[in-house]
């Protein structure tokens, strides 16, 4: 009823868990389907919890907050305690194993752990654990193409400071190695 | 012009740019405070007027300096802010000055939180501001009608010489969805009758809101009174989704009315006969469509965040047609889908049951 696609990205301030919504709901965009991001806002900061809820579908989202969605993405051990109730039976969950030593508690939802700051520095430095999680889920769904995130990326490039903008590399190469996590999984299962 | 991704209090500032917006006052409050910041960020790059008042009072007061001159002028705040600006709203009314106000509510009252919430209706409705007087307000539910809402309020405005309120909440202004501004759709009536614009050989003008000459103040309200009337004739809108055979139909306005639909549709999807009336435009209320709505449904469910307020317009539009229920959570706390389903379905099944017993009966 929430969509097609329903998310929740939770991690604390400072790992991109709104942005990775954002570049989400952009590449939605792009491939012409409707979307809602939603954030909890307010008085966050680096170090406290943040979540986005996205809905993404190919017709009207009606309701932009959710009740259960189809996948959560925890980045950090505070956001698999808090959302690991609001998966749907048979969704699933990418835990950032790095920070999140927690046992699982649901035998009806499907667990990715996935150790994405020790992956994380395997990369060009820096390198950005939101956007690998973020090519992770979209490779285990593939509700939307690698390459619309990849042109919002570069269109976004265009926008930005210098210093931002410099980036757009490391994004690039955040994305597709993250899509990279699932496909090699997949081949070893 | 194509869709693009902006979020909800961005789309109410670059729709305000887009409607001719000369001046924006404003203090900043969670969650409006983008709005201040994107006009701070365009307004003065345009050669247009943008001020970080130091309250709102003196926000909604330099709204009113502009107003006068039939300029188009803006502010935006949130619940306790727009608390301090109602003694304005009222002098604005008397006065027949044009201005738009935006309120983004969050939870409250006092400071409150920070939380969406729509516990300003009666603030925005039923006002804080003494004697006589009407604002226009208007309710988005999506971000498209949030820009085209803030199009129609910058219009009205001057179009009544009345305050309009856009009164949208936590959820709509922080969210993002794909919208298209479009240009204005509009033909605004010339100013120059009446705005103090300097004389120049033309005998001088007032725009007051004292009238002590015996019977004055009472004419003028009579005659504001019947501009109110042109207003409601011209200017009620709602939305009726899937309402033509709904044996319960909900009433909610803004951002609930959208969790509704959600609701709405996983009824239908089970067989209940479901629909949602949706204000638009909150004054102006719909309340005869309302009334022959609730005529030929069997109950009305009232959803609000809070405890009832809106209920008050919907029971006096419904005058008896039909049972009035009301769901609602105050001071923050959102409704979900589930939520509203839940309680559509337990309804329903009340319905249910008593056309079946009273069929027995017969």
């Amino acid at each position: 009823m929430n969509g097609d696609m329903s998310v929740i990205i939770s991690g604390f301030g400072g790992q991109g868990a709104l942005f990775a919504g954002i570049l989400l709901c952009h590449a939605a965009v792009v491939e012409g389907k409707h979307t809602t991001w939603f954030p909890a806002y307010g008085a966050e900061m680096r170090g406290g919890a943040v979540n986005c809820s996205v809905n993404i579908s190919d017709s009207d989202v009606p309701s932009p907050i959710i009740d259960e969605a189809d996948a959560v993405i925890a980045l950090n051990d505070a956001s698999q305690e808090k959302f690991e109730h609001k998966v749907k039976a048979g969704g699933f969950m990418i835990i950032n194993s790095s920070l999140s030593h927690l046992k699982t508690k649901r035998t009806d939802i499907n667990y990715i752990k996935i150790p994405l700051n020790e992956l994380a520095q395997k990369l060009t430095q820096p390198a950005f654990v939101n956007v690998i999680a973020l090519g992770a889920f979209l490779e285990k769904t593939k509700i939307l193409k690698i390459e619309s995130v990849k042109e919002v990326m570069k269109e976004m490039a265009k926008t930005v400071s210098a210093k931002k903008a410099a980036l757009l590399p490391n994004n690039l190469e955040s994305i597709e190695f993250g899509a990279n996590i699932i496909r090699q999984q997949m081949v070893t299962a | 012009m194509a869709k693009v991704l902006v979020k909800g209090n961005e789309a109410i500032a670059q729709a305000a740019i887009n409607a001719g917006c000369q001046c924006y006052f404003g203090y900043p409050i969670t969650p409006q405070s983008e709005i201040g910041e994107y006009m701070g960020e365009h307004l003065p790059e345009m050669g247009r007027v943008f001020i970080t008042a130091e309250s709102e009072l003196a926000s909604i007061n330099m709204v009113i300096g502009a107003g006068t001159t039939g300029t188009k002028a803006m502010t935006s705040s949130s619940s306790c802010g727009i608390a301090l600006m109602q003694e304005a709203l009222s002098a604005m009314c008397c006065a027949e000055v044009p201005g738009v106000i935006v309120s983004v509510m969050r939870g409250g009252p006092g400071l409150g939180n920070i939380a969406p919430a729509q516990g300003d209706y009666f603030q925005a409705l039923k006002g804080g501001g003494n004697g006589d007087y009407k604002i226009i307000v208007l309710s988005p539910s999506t971000v498209q009608e949030a820009i085209d809402l803030t199009y129609r309020a910058f219009h009205i405005a001057l179009k009544y010489r009345n305050p309009v309120m856009l009164l949208a909440d936590g959820v709509l202004g922080q969210m993002m969805e794909p919208a298209e501004f479009g240009e204005y759709p509009y033909k605004d009536p010339d100013v120059t009758q009446w705005a103090l614009d300097g004389a120049n050989n033309r005998p001088a003008r007032n725009i007051v809101s004292l009238h002590m000459p015996e019977g004055e103040m009472e004419m003028l309200t009579n005659r504001i009174f019947k501009k109110y009337e042109e207003v409601a004739k011209n200017e009620t809108t709602y939305e009726d989704y899937l309402l033509s055979d709904a044996k319960l139909v909900l009433t909610a306005f803004g951002s609930v009315a959208r969790v509704a639909k959600a609701a709405v549709k996983r009824a239908r999807d089970k067989g209940m006969k479901v629909g949602l009336f949706r204000p638009v435009t909150l004054f102006p209320f719909p309340d005869k469509d309302l009334h022959d709505t609730a005529k030929k449904a069997n109950m009305i469910l009232d959803l609000e965040l809070n405890k009832g307020q809106m209920l008050l317009d919907v029971r006096s539009a419904v005058f008896g047609a039909c049972p009035v229920e009301f769901y609602g959570r105050p001071a923050g706390g959102l409704l979900t889908p589930d939520m509203i389903y839940n309680k559509i379905a337990e309804l329903y099944a009340k319905l249910e049951n008593t056309t079946k017993t009273e069929a027995g009966v017969r």
